[in-house]
């Protein structure tokens, strides 16, 4: 049986590195099809910087960087090639290994989703179980309206409403950024406190935009746990209410949760785009958002992999973590 | 429960059964209700479900009718008149001593530093000397600021405050010497090279009854480039700023009347004289009113009427993804599920590098890459909904295979096999039904989370752009954070409006999966 899990999971990654490649090839078909202009407009850019090379040399030297010399397929190879030796050139935007200023924003955004990830967890897990238990109830109701409500407001706009009452109205923090003026001056614990401080109003647009779609997935399957036939044993038998919904019910649900939660995990790598932009956090959302919009070849290509692995190795620990929590799953693969 | 048992019974009454029932004994007959109306039953119940509904239908009159009975166009825009204060001229007192050098002599920069250093060892008004290079200078004082040099005797140049503004040509030294003795002297009438000019105490200098020139203390220079400022003008502004007003009225030769106001700037020791002007503007950013219930916006359009016209772009942009992602799911969903083993294994791999694509960040450098090639605005957002169709497909053809997988192991589909139905037949009439509900639960949410993408591509300036409106580029215009802290009627509106729709949706979408849920009880 763990043979079988073994090779069932070697057949997932296999087959993962087949679909990673070939999402690679189309971003790399894409970026290829956009105006070539752009390098065109950087070469002339980087020409007229002083003492610079003259246009064609370094439109002759960016278009070899990048394999853009050579056909889509052999460019793609090349691509490939340098890649899995971990070079993936230098950004355009930040004239820097894409590598190295990858390794400098992305603490940042994985602090900041960790936090926001503890946060929603520890709130949606008991709001969604509390409306499950009292399902119909003026509660249930409330509890369902506001993950709606969380669920249908555009992060930007929750933000510039934070932000307007946080910020401009009431003062209390500042409106982007992730350090203050006097950051430089602050000893370490201030530093901590100032970056903190500046961490609060992304992290509560994180939280309050994805908490709902994890409360109305606990309460769905906190229901269905309810409606099964061992609570209402556990009820027969004269269990006390906490009893049966804490160790009966509650733990049931515990394995989808696990598994999303499991499966959730690499999702904290890829960083909060519109929100750190919105609040211009340097984290690698901000950082790909700028290089995208200035039409940063690498960095965008690495960053859209890196994402393309991430959602690959959420699925496959989805998957892992669902045979390890369920065991029917395990029996029947 | 009790009706789904009449349900059931129903299905046991064949039509002719039925019509017998019914002629019997008409008001006996039993209440029965389809399965759709039990699903309608069910979803009219539900209170939220209800209150989406409202703010669906809300919204879509809000967008689809508020356009056609505003009564202003979507990219109508609206003008003001702005009083705009612009600096017309500027007046100076001359503080500094001028020198005038008599003709053929010399009185360089350097003799004219060494003179203001000896007038300033001095009380002021009195005579001085001083020396320069061995040359010893006599200034006389003839009057208040005025001082005529000497060197052995001769007259080298003067030296005053008051300036003499030549109303054409220009007039000699001993001309001007001659004037300003009269004037300090206070004399009437004064000759020089022969001719004789007339004095009044104003300071002008008249010759043969017409004015050649004026002696005035201040410098009145117009601020824009080839206004010429008249004398009159010159001279009342004068009195006014000697009398302290603020406020000066000039009457032209044609009998105009303006209205300037004076003011002192101690700094530079000077007085600006200020014109307010009327400018014709883009009445943009003004408060709500009776004729813009929501202001207008930075154009200068009516807020509220973008909205609607927002509302109709966002709304229509989200149907047709849909539609798009709607059509493409279901059937490759469909044939994947239906016929299984090679197709399905090719289909379902297509949706897996279709899902590992990050459609957020494709999107911005696609917006990006129009943005840069100067893509029409039209042609732009036909691409987005394109885009955003084929991005969004592979979710709603994951759920029909999903639902087709297990619904073709159901032995109502065993029996149609059974009974030699077309295979057009058994999908259309008996598998695609079945998966109906699930689909539209699944499209009804989609609708909104489609509308927020697009919105927040529109807000990041990478989706629908300007001249259209839609309600994510209305919200933009908060990256100003002028905009955002002072006037909430540009982008809080908006926000509303997208919230509600997307929350009816939502509302709806959950109803409806409640609704069409079997195994609900109520």
């Amino acid at each position: 049986m763990q043979q079988s899990m073994t090779k069932y999971v070697i057949k997932r990654i296999l087959l993962s590195v087949v679909i990673l490649i070939l999402v690679a090839f189309i971003i790399y078909v894409l970026m290829r099809c956009l105006p070539t202009s752009y390098v065109e407009s950087m070469a002339q850019q980087r020409a007229t910087a002083p003492g610079s090379k003259s246009y064609e040399e370094w439109l002759e030297q960016l278009n070899a960087q990048y394999g853009l010399d050579k056909g889509i397929i052999p460019g793609f190879l090349s691509w490939c090639a340098n890649a899995l030796q971990g070079e993936f050139g230098d950004s355009w935007k930040f004239t820097v290994p894409v590598t190295e200023k990858f390794a400098e924003v992305i603490g940042v955004s994985v602090v900041m989703a960790g936090i926001s990830f503890v946060l929603e967890l520890v709130i949606a897990i008991p709001l969604g179980v509390i409306a499950a238990v009292r399902q119909y109830s003026r509660t249930d109701y409330a509890i369902t309206t506001i993950a709606l409500i969380g669920m249908s407001l555009p992060t930007f706009f929750f933000a510039a409403l934070l932000k307007l009452v946080f910020s401009v109205n009431l003062g209390w923090f500042d409106l982007t950024g992730l350090v203050g003026r006097d950051y430089a001056q602050l000893d370490a614990w201030g530093q901590f406190w100032d970056m903190a401080h500046h961490l609060v109003l992304p992290i509560a647009t994180l939280v309050i935009i994805s908490i709902g779609s994890l409360m109305r997935y606990t309460r769905t399957n906190m229901l269905e746990v309810l409606n099964a036939d061992y609570i209402r044993t556990a009820r027969a038998k004269g269990l006390s209410e906490g009893t049966v919904i804490f160790k009966h019910a509650f733990r049931n649900t515990l394995i989808p949760l696990v598994t999303i939660i499991g499966g959730s995990l690499p999702g904290l790598f890829s960083g909060a785009l519109i929100t750190e932009t919105l609040f211009s956090i340097p984290g690698i959302g901000y950082t790909s958002y700028q290089a995208m919009v200035a039409g940063d070849i690498p960095f965008s290509m690495f960053y859209m992999c890196f994402l393309a692995v991430l959602t690959l190795a959420c699925n496959l620990l989805t998957d892992i973590v669902y045979g390890l929590v369920d065991p029917r799953v395990r029996v029947a693969a | 429960m009790s009706e789904n048992k009449k349900d059931e019974r129903k299905d046991e009454v064949t039509p002719a059964q039925e019509e017998q029932q019914y002629s019997l004994n008409d008001d006996r007959r039993v209440k029965v209700l389809t399965p759709g109306a039990m699903v309608a039953k069910r979803f009219f119940r539900n209170r939220l479900a209800m209150v989406g509904l409202v703010m669906l239908v809300a919204m879509f009159l809000f967008s689809f009718v508020g356009g056609w009975i505003s009564p202003y166009d979507e990219n109508e825009q609206f003008y003001t008149y702005e009083y705009q204060t612009k600096q017309y001229a500027g007046v100076v007192q001359n503080d500094d001593f001028r020198y005038a050098v008599a003709d053929d002599q010399e009185f360089g920069t350097t003799v004219q530093a060494y003179f203001l250093l000896g007038y300033n060892s001095t009380s002021g008004a009195e005579d001085f000397t001083f020396d320069y290079k061995d040359v010893t200078y006599d200034a006389v004082c003839e009057g208040e600021d005025f001082f005529s040099v000497y060197s052995d005797g001769t007259l080298l140049a003067m030296a005053y405050k008051d300036i003499i503004n030549e109303e054409s040509g220009s007039l000699s030294f001993n001309v001007k010497y001659a004037a300003m003795l009269a004037y300090v002297n206070g004399e009437t009438s004064f000759e020089a090279d022969g001719a004789t000019y007339t004095m009044d105490e104003d300071g002008n200098i008249g010759q043969d009854g017409t004015v050649i020139a004026y002696i005035s203390r201040f410098v009145v220079t117009a601020t824009e480039n080839g206004v010429t400022l008249t004398r009159a003008f010159k001279e009342e502004l004068q009195e006014c700023i000697e009398n302290d007003e603020e406020e000066f009225v000039f009457t032209d030769a044609d009998g105009e009347t303006y209205t300037y106001e004076v003011s002192y700037a101690a700094f530079t020791n000077s007085w600006n004289v200020n014109q307010e002007t009327e400018t014709y503007v883009y009445d943009a950013y003004s408060y709500p009113s009776t004729s813009h219930w929501l202001g207008t916006d930075r154009n200068g359009m009516d807020m509220l009427t973008r909205l609607m016209y927002g509302g109709r772009v966002s709304l229509v942009i989200g149907f047709i993804v849909v539609l798009i992602a709607g059509v493409l799911g279901i059937i490759l969903g469909g044939v994947s599920g239906y016929f299984g083993g090679w197709v399905d294994n090719l289909i379902m791999r297509i949706v897996d590098v279709f899902y590992c694509i990050p459609s957020t960040p494709l999107m911005i450098i696609l917006g990006a890459a129009m943005d840069a090639m100067n893509v029409d605005p039209q042609i732009r957002m036909l691409f987005l909904m394109l885009l955003l169709g084929f991005l969004s497909w592979p979710s709603i053809a994951r759920m029909v295979r999903g639902q087709i997988l297990s619904l073709r192991e159901q032995e109502f589909m065993m029996a149609t096999e059974a009974c030699g139905i077309r295979t057009s037949r058994r999908i259309f009439r008996h598998l695609i039904p079945n998966v109906m509900p699930q689909l539209i639960v699944s499209c009804t949410m989609m609708l909104g989370s489609t509308i927020i993408t697009e919105a927040t591509l529109s807000f990041l300036g990478l989706g629908v752009k300007f001249p259209f409106a839609s309600w994510g580029n209305i919200i933009n215009d908060v990256n100003s954070t002028y905009v955002m802290t002072n006037y909430w009627f540009i982008w809080i509106p908006a926000g509303i409006c997208l919230l509600i729709t997307v929350l009816g949706f939502n509302f709806v979408g959950d109803g409806l999966r409640d609704a069409f849920d079997p195994k609900m009880k109520r």
